[in-house]
């Protein structure tokens, strides 16, 4: 019973234009068994799966389900296989109740709610969900919306469960408690996949564990034979070699120091735990994490655009040696202490740059309040915009193309080009290469090497821990907005980092 | 694989964003849909009404250019519908629906009507004219600003609150009319003496004046300064306001003074400049208009003296239709509404493109 | 009839045109369309019932009306004039991606205009100020039960139907499996899609149908409230419709009541002018309805409850992204 194949999949590959996604993967999943699938940031592990659930179709490759070949066009297809998948990002009706959003879209017949009601409470039940039928969406904790969507997917029949990352929301007691009622499915003979970077959450949950790296099935191993050490190192590959020049840094003053950072979201998370550090003028500072560790919490609590619960961050004036705290201000303020400080966020045309303007007008957003005059200067922001597209090679029909138009990598050289335009103290870049091609990448490495350079304090905040390593002068590494270590550009091993990015911190162990 | 793929039909075209056009790919596709509006418009009046479309055109012709009265005439209309699209541009152009401008155009002439009733002939005229400019424009003003207070507070929905804005500022009105004409007739007769001073001789001129240096005036505060920098920025992403650290609650009211502002001066236009008396329907719906010619324009000041002209055209030329042909001049706002659909409608051609489902599985 | 018998009777004719007109455009905000040419709708539907009775009239003459048709034909002729209006607005809206409030003010001048076309035909083929007897025909001893019977069963038909209507909607809404789907494309557009809900059939269906539920509110001003008589003051009832909807906080259920509300304050003006208040006060009262809903959106607004808010997705257009 137990070797029974539930859902193959056979020499899958999905390209997204020239990226490969997934390349010639393969996948059992067997029946009755929990299935981790284990993997870096863009490794392809969700791709994979949504290959699986009809939310993309595969550019070669074949799906099976109980041996028999398949094709998944939709999540309906999806559905009529008994598979169903719970998403990160959940797809719920705020103002429906539990049972109506978990009725939706089946068409079974009389429309009877207390019915459906009935049914719902029969499966939580049975696999010992906790939750209020009638309770309303908008109510709920995140956990419980977790369980909405599991019973959505449950509803439905499904045999065999796909989640993506469903422990990033919860707290240690909710993931334990999800863990249990995945267990009661298995011992009911459904397949469950679970995507996860969590080591310890592997070896805790899963019978086998997939591993996916740069989008390709690395191995299979059962979870009994192997050990958080063998598992980082498959997940992580051998060091490649980049060929980033880095320099020595020169005349290292602190610049910048983070003192006890904590800051909560409205669930009541703490997105950001206690983060301490300090940036230094003349070298790089990556910071090193899974997406969703607090990254962007804690350069926008820096830029001004985060509420902090408590905690400091004090600037060092290279001039005059003052110290200013930044906590709670905003951007204007710390303008106006004369502190520079750059930002390019991560949503380079939702927030760093407005795509239906043009690159003078984009140029403007930094510096059009210069001046008494009620008038903008459109001179020097053209000057620029000219200067930025020939030093940095931006292909642009011309200055006054809106930046909407451009393709990624000259998009993001628009806006770090006018980011470092304003003489930076402070430089801070979150995946300031994330879907830009090879050459567009170095392009920026050398921007913030040259920066470095001239004594800036950069902040690199990266996804890739082969140019983390070789790019940042020290490294960062936070875990669910905790820092979990800091290490050496220059002296630290891939596998090091990628554990203390997985590692479970002390809190974990407390409360579990 | 080959033949279950086969099983699943696709469609035979998708939808796609277009990339980057030149300037003139729009200015063509949008004077094909104005052109295609006027032949159906034209033939679908030449089959309601068995006169030749040519012919109907040539009549509207007639009506707006055909004498210098009705060249006057139709300059002043123009005029103040430009006026009305100029003050909810700024609004618009930060995502702001005020769909108010009608009852800020009837404050603003009510604050001016009330000055010139009030303390007409008991001022002098000079004082009593710099009251009633003031007057009107605060009322505007007022009327503008309630909403963006709500707005900026709570997010309260501004379309439908200007919108009843519009109701009370109406009923306003009424309430002053009947309270004047103690006869209960609720008609005030005109106060030519106490109007706006009549330049040249041309009772039309100073309106147009007026409203050609706003035009001017918004043009640049649109384009070349801060103030209209920080609309458009909040107006495409507030977040990326944020980001520089505009502080947006304060954009918004500020711009909603702005937009104010001008509907009350149009309303001391419209009652202090030709009208010297005020009814409830003396804006005429033109605060809805002004907010389509303000969107066909794209929000450009200069290309909005284009677009109110033509709906002023429609409009006049109807008219004309109607005492030439007994044409109902209703016709004006069918063709008015036929015209606006297809500009409506090209938008989409501008911003998409259709194309052709190839079978992608073949060349794999 | 006493002035308080009266006043409650003409409340209510007047409210049950504005609760078609809410019922109608609440079924459309439910899909998330806000469709702000209500105002058109309303006009073009009632021009389209009056031009039918028309066309009837002059086809079988006084002798050959059987009072059915006369009160079946404008009712249908209503309900298709509105449907157009509304497969105008959701070709722009669904299918060339318009933006709403720009296409509903345009679909309301548009329809102001084919409204008065429509009635100078009207007026050309014949009269149909007849139609008055037929919509207005009531129980043959309402008038023997004294102010109960002149309340409660002195309306004509398209009184009792818009009732009828509201209740409907109500119904379809909250206890229909097509009614939750309808709610769940208003409420997040892109969750119904994954549940296989055709986002865009649902909003074409949910506009032409609300609008041609509109259009009878239009038909029930002229043909009842009005006596058979055309006022072009259609439009300023339909933008009271729409703060209607807001108001009874997107139920048809209680738009019933709010809708009588409304009547009661839009006609208190004429029924406080028999005890002596002033010409003047009069047009205070009339603002009544405005100020109230504008209070009301004040207050829904301001509490950030997450009951009674509109429609999450009201406005905004929906199309899936390209993969």
């Amino acid at each position: 019973m137990a070797q029974q194949i539930a859902l193959e999949c056979r020499n899958i590959t999905k390209t997204f234009g020239k990226v490969y996604a997934n390349k010639n993967c393969n996948l059992d999943v067997r029946k009755g068994e929990i299935l981790a699938i284990l993997g870096e940031n863009g490794s392809g592990k969700t791709t994979l799966m949504n290959m699986v659930a009809g939310i993309y179709f595969p550019d070669e490759g074949q799906i099976f389900v109980d041996g028999k070949e398949v094709v998944i066009k939709s999540p309906k297809d999806a559905f009529r296989y008994k598979i169903g998948m719970i998403h990160q990002h959940f797809k719920l009706v705020d103002v429906f109740s539990a049972t109506e959003n978990i009725t939706l879209g089946i068409n079974e017949g009389k429309y009877k709610l207390s019915e459906v009601k009935r049914k719902v409470v029969e499966i939580t039940q049975r696999y010992g969900f906790v939750i209020d039928p009638d309770k309303h969406i908008y109510d709920m904790a995140v956990s419980e919306k977790q369980t909405v969507e599991i019973l959505k997917v449950l509803y439905r029949g499904a045999d065999i469960l796909i989640l993506d990352e469903p422990t990033a929301v919860l707290t240690p007691q909710e993931t334990e408690k999800l863990f249990n009622v995945l267990r009661r499915m298995r011992e009911d003979g459904k397949s469950i996949v679970i995507i996860t970077h969590k080591m310890h959450e592997v070896l805790s949950i899963s019978d086998r564990v997939a591993i996916l790296r740069k989008g390709e099935h690395v191995a299979t191993v059962n979870t009994s034979e192997t050990n958080e050490a063998e598992l980082t190192e498959l997940m992580m590959g051998k060091k490649v070699d980049l060929n980033i020049q880095r320099s020595e840094p020169k005349n290292c003053v602190d610049r910048l120091t983070v003192k006890n950072v904590t800051s909560v979201d409205e669930n009541g998370r703490k997105v950001l735990d206690n983060v301490s550090f300090t940036a230094k003028s003349g070298e790089i500072l990556g910071i090193a994490g899974i997406a969703g560790s607090g990254q962007r919490e804690l350069l926008e609590s820096i830029a001004g655009l985060h509420h902090l619960a408590s905690g400091e961050i004090v600037y060092l004036d290279p001039k005059t040696g003052e110290e200013e705290n930044l906590r709670d201000k905003t951007p204007i303020q710390i303008r106006d202490l004369g502190v520079r400080l750059s930002f390019v966020p991560e949503d380079r045309l939702g927030m760093g740059l407005v795509g239906n303007m043009d690159i003078i007008d984009n140029m403007m957003l930094r510096s059009y309040q210069k001046g008494k005059s009620a008038f903008l200067q459109r001179k020097e922001p053209k000057d620029l915009a000219e200067h930025i597209i020939k030093e940095l090679e931006v292909s642009t029909p011309g200055a006054t193309t809106p930046v909407r138009q451009l393709s990624g990598g000259n998009v993001q050289k628009v806006l770090v080009g006018r980011e470092i335009a304003s003489a930076p103290s402070v430089l801070m870049a979150a995946y300031p290469v994330r879907g830009l091609d090879v050459n567009a990448s170095y392009t920026i490495y050398n921007l913030l090497n040259q920066q470095k350079e001239n004594g800036v304090a950069v902040i690199f905040v990266g996804e890739d821990l082969d140019v983390l390593i070789e790019l940042c002068d020290r490294i960062l590494v936070i875990n669910s907005g905790k820092v979990t270590g800091l290490v050496d550009g220059r002296t630290a091993k891939k596998d090091d980092i990628g554990f203390m990015m997985t590692m479970s911190t002390e809190n974990d162990s407390e409360e579990a | 694989m080959e033949k279950s793929d086969k099983k699943i039909r696709t469609p035979l075209f998708h939808i796609a964003k277009r990339e980057a056009m030149p300037w003139y790919f729009g200015v063509i596709v949008r004077a094909v849909a104005v052109v295609a509006a006027l032949i159906v418009a034209g033939v679908l009046v030449a089959v309601l009404t068995g006169k030749n479309p040519i012919q109907v055109y040539a009549t509207m012709f007639d009506g707006v250019f055909g004498h210098s009265d009705r060249i006057w005439n139709m300059g002043q209309k123009v005029a103040i519908l430009l006026g009305i699209s100029l003050a909810v541009t700024p609004a618009f152009k930060m995502k702001f629906w005020n769909c108010g401008a009608e009852g800020q155009v009837i404050i603003g002439g009510l604050a001016t009507i009330c000055v010139m009733v009030f303390l007409g002939g008991k001022i002098p005229t000079p004082l009593l004219l710099v009251i009633m400019l003031v007057a009107s424009v605060l009322a505007g003003v007022i009327w503008a600003v309630i909403p963006a207070v709500f707005k900026a507070l709570f997010n309260t929905n501004e379309t439908l609150f200007t919108l009843m804005m519009n109701y009370v500022a109406i009923h306003l009105v009424a309430y002053f009319l009947k309270l004047v004409a103690k006869d209960g007739s609720g008609v005030l007769s005109p106060l030519p003496q106490y109007g706006l001073p009549v330049i040249a001789d041309k009772a039309f001129l100073l309106n147009i004046l007026i409203v050609a240096a706003v035009t001017v005036a918004i043009y640049i505060y649109l384009k070349s300064s801060k103030q209209g920098y920080e609309i458009s920025v909040v107006g495409e992403s507030e977040n990326t306001a944020k980001y520089i650290g505009i502080n947006v609650k304060k954009v918004i009211i500020r711009t909603l003074v702005v937009s104010g502002a001008i509907c009350g001066l149009m309303g001391l236009l419209i009652v202090g400049g030709t009208d010297h008396t005020i009814n409830t329907a003396v804006v005429g719906g033109r605060g809805f208009t002004a907010i389509m010619v303000s969107w066909l324009a794209k929000f450009n000041p200069l290309v909005m003296v284009l677009t109110s002209f033509l709906i002023v055209f429609l409009e006049v030329g109807s008219d004309q239709l109607n005492t030439m042909f007994g044409i109902s001049s209703s016709i004006a706002d069918i063709l008015t509404g036929i015209i606006l659909f297809f500009i409506i409608g090209c938008e989409f051609f501008l911003r998409y493109k259709i194309v052709p489902n190839k079978n992608r599985k073949e060349n794999a | 009839m006493s002035p308080i018998v009266s006043f409650i009777v003409s409340a209510i004719g007047l409210g049950m045109t504005l609760l078609y007109g809410s019922t109608g455009e609440t079924l459309t905000e439910k899909s998330g369309h806000l469709n702000l040419g209500i105002p058109g709708v309303m006009c073009v539907g009632a021009a389209c019932g009056c031009f039918a009775e028309s066309v009837y009239f002059a086809a079988v003459g006084i002798k050959g009306t059987i009072p059915v048709l006369a009160v079946l034909i404008p009712m249908l002729a209503t309900i298709l004039g509105g449907a157009l209006c509304g497969l105008i607005f959701s070709f722009l809206t669904v299918t060339l991606r318009a933006n709403q409030n720009v296409t509903g003010l345009a679909l309301t001048t548009f329809g102001v205009g084919v409204s008065e076309y429509i009635i100078a035909q009207a007026d050309v083929v014949g009269p149909f100020v007849r139609g008055n007897k037929y919509f207005k025909a009531s129980l043959p001893f309402a008038d023997d039960l004294g102010w109960f019977g002149e309340i409660f069963l002195s309306h004509g038909i398209l009184i009792y139907l818009s009732i009828a209507v509201a209740l409907a909607v109500t119904f379809f809404l909250n206890r229909t499996r097509v009614g939750l789907n309808l709610r769940a494309v208003g409420e997040n557009p892109a969750t119904a899609d994954a549940a296989g809900i055709n986002v865009s059939l649902y909003r074409y269906l949910a506009t032409c149908i609300g609008c041609g539920i509109a259009g009878l509110g239009g038909l029930t001003f002229i043909m009842d409230y009005l006596n058979g008589t055309w006022e072009y003051m259609i439009d300023d009832l339909g933008w009271l419709a729409v703060a209607l909807v807001i108001f009874t906080v997107w139920k048809p259920n209680l738009g019933i009541i709010g809708s009588f509300i409304f009547g009661a304050l839009y006609v208190a003006s004429s029924f406080f002018a028999k005890y002596g208040i002033s010409l003047s006060d009069q047009e205070l009262f009339k603002m009544l309805p405005y100020l109230v809903t504008i209070i009301v959106l004040i207050i829904t607004s301001a509490r950030s409850r997450k009951k009674n808010q509109p429609p999450a997705a009201l406005g905004l257009p929906y199309f899936r992204e390209e993969r």
